[in-house]
């Protein structure tokens, strides 16, 4: 009985020295005490991040081979190459909270561990990359601007580090896009239906509205997170309406106005049904995006194999 | 017969220029010393962020417990003739 109660003051006394650091403003390092609620926040909203840029690698990948130009070739190379290296960054920071990288891709095949669903859209045309850059890195971007301020050391560190890299992937995108502007009848059309069917999915990358949104609460008092759903959405969309009007892009919503009074724009409705289809599965691309990754995984082992048993024989 | 396995976890230090500190990058998966370096170099340097790498196995990291932070950390706070600014210096000296 004695023992019991000892454990639990020093149980209290450890939240309280994490609840006192959180206020403070200082990151939670590794071997810091912390909620296993906490931790088990993290590690879903990491690994799913890093997922997210690993998945992400094939509807551009799609493209590798069809680029129309060598320039345009080696910038999308390069970022693919970014995007499995951010989640190589973001599974290193998310194995600090005990979690195995093995675990995480078991929990991705498994369909536990989620990744964005933008990636369960296809990349029909040239114009999609495009389109990909400018919108879907430009909605990750102003997520990941907030999360370089979240709690947790690790996955704050490898934020910054992101950070610096996506502006150049968003601002490749653009280029496509305002480069199509200039073409033909036909690649102005290409560009504009590439944004028609782009804008709403980035919306939704925010994640539900914050009224509708079950995990907010604790990761808000933990500050993993630090601006809501609709504040991030609000910010993207204020930017990015500018950036189309200036290469002569509509944007695919008749309700959308500026708000004198609030200054902002305001938004016509989401298609909610739509999000809620494609996170259980029924997307476009959701079976073909997993399917491809357990089969690249499955056909990789050998590599791997090969690899460990180059070392035990050198006896390293 | 070796399993499938995501190999060995290695720690990134990376030098910004010559000269400097090696500052902890992040870590890597590597199955030997020699891989660990490239996937480094791949992981961690693709914009001429370095001039020089340490990788170090994860699990030859020994690392300072935060419950022992005070018995660690606070004997430094009461030694303050340990800093320059501890001293008076006579007035009209110059250079020290």
């Amino acid at each position: 009985m004695e023992l019991v109660e000892k454990v639990g003051t020093i149980q209290e006394e450890h939240l309280k020295s994490f609840e006192e650091k959180i206020e403070r403003g200082d990151a939670i390092e590794p071997r810091d005490h912390m909620p296993e609620s906490y931790r088990k926040h993290l590690m879903r909203q990491m690994s799913q991040h890093a997922h997210s840029e690993v998945i992400g690698m094939q509807p551009e990948g799609n493209w590798i081979t069809r680029a129309p130009s060598l320039r345009a070739k080696q910038i999308l190379l390069a970022k693919i190459q970014d995007e499995g290296g951010h989640g190589l960054y973001l599974y290193s920071a998310a194995e600090t909270l005990g979690i195995t990288r093995t675990e995480m891709i078991e929990q991705l095949h498994s369909g536990k561990a989620k990744y964005s669903n933008i990636f369960n859209y296809p990349a029909l045309t040239w114009a999609d990359i495009g389109a990909i850059g400018w919108l879907v890195d430009g909605a990750a971007i102003v997520n990941q601007v907030s999360l370089q301020r979240t709690s947790y050391g690790p996955y704050s560190r490898a934020m910054v580090r992101i950070c610096k890299e996506e502006s150049f992937h968003q601002r490749q995108g653009y280029e496509i896009m305002a480069n199509m502007m200039k073409g033909t009848k036909d690649q102005q059309a290409m560009a504009q239906d590439a944004m028609n069917r782009w804008w709403w999915p980035s919306l939704m990358m925010f994640g539900p509205h914050d009224s509708e949104s079950p995990h907010t609460g604790d990761a808000f008092k933990w500050k993993i997170k630090r601006a809501s759903n609709d504040e991030l959405r609000q910010k993207f969309i204020d930017k990015t309406v500018q950036q189309a009007e200036v290469i002569g892009l509509t944007i695919p919503d008749a309700d959308l106005k500026w708000n004198e009074a609030k200054n902002c724009y305001d938004h016509g409705a989401i298609n909610w049904e739509e999000f809620h289809r494609v996170i259980a599965g029924n997307g476009p691309c959701n079976k073909q995006r997993m399917a491809h990754h357990k089969k690249v995984h499955a056909e990789g082992a050998w590599v791997r194999e090969a690899a460990e048993a180059y070392r035990l024989k050198k006896g390293q | 017969m070796a399993t499938d396995t995501q190999l060995a976890s290695w720690e990134v230090f990376m030098q910004g220029k010559p000269g400097a500190n090696y500052i902890h990058a992040g870590s890597v998966h590597a199955s030997d010393k020699k891989m660990a370096l490239q996937n480094a170099r791949d992981t961690y340097t693709r914009r001429g962020e370095g001039t020089s790498i340490w990788v170090v196995p994860t699990d030859a990291i020994v690392a300072s417990n935060p419950d022992d932070n005070d018995m660690l950390f606070d004997p430094a706070n009461d030694k303050a003739y340990r800093m320059p600014t501890f001293y008076t210096m006579p007035e009209g000296a110059k250079a020290i």
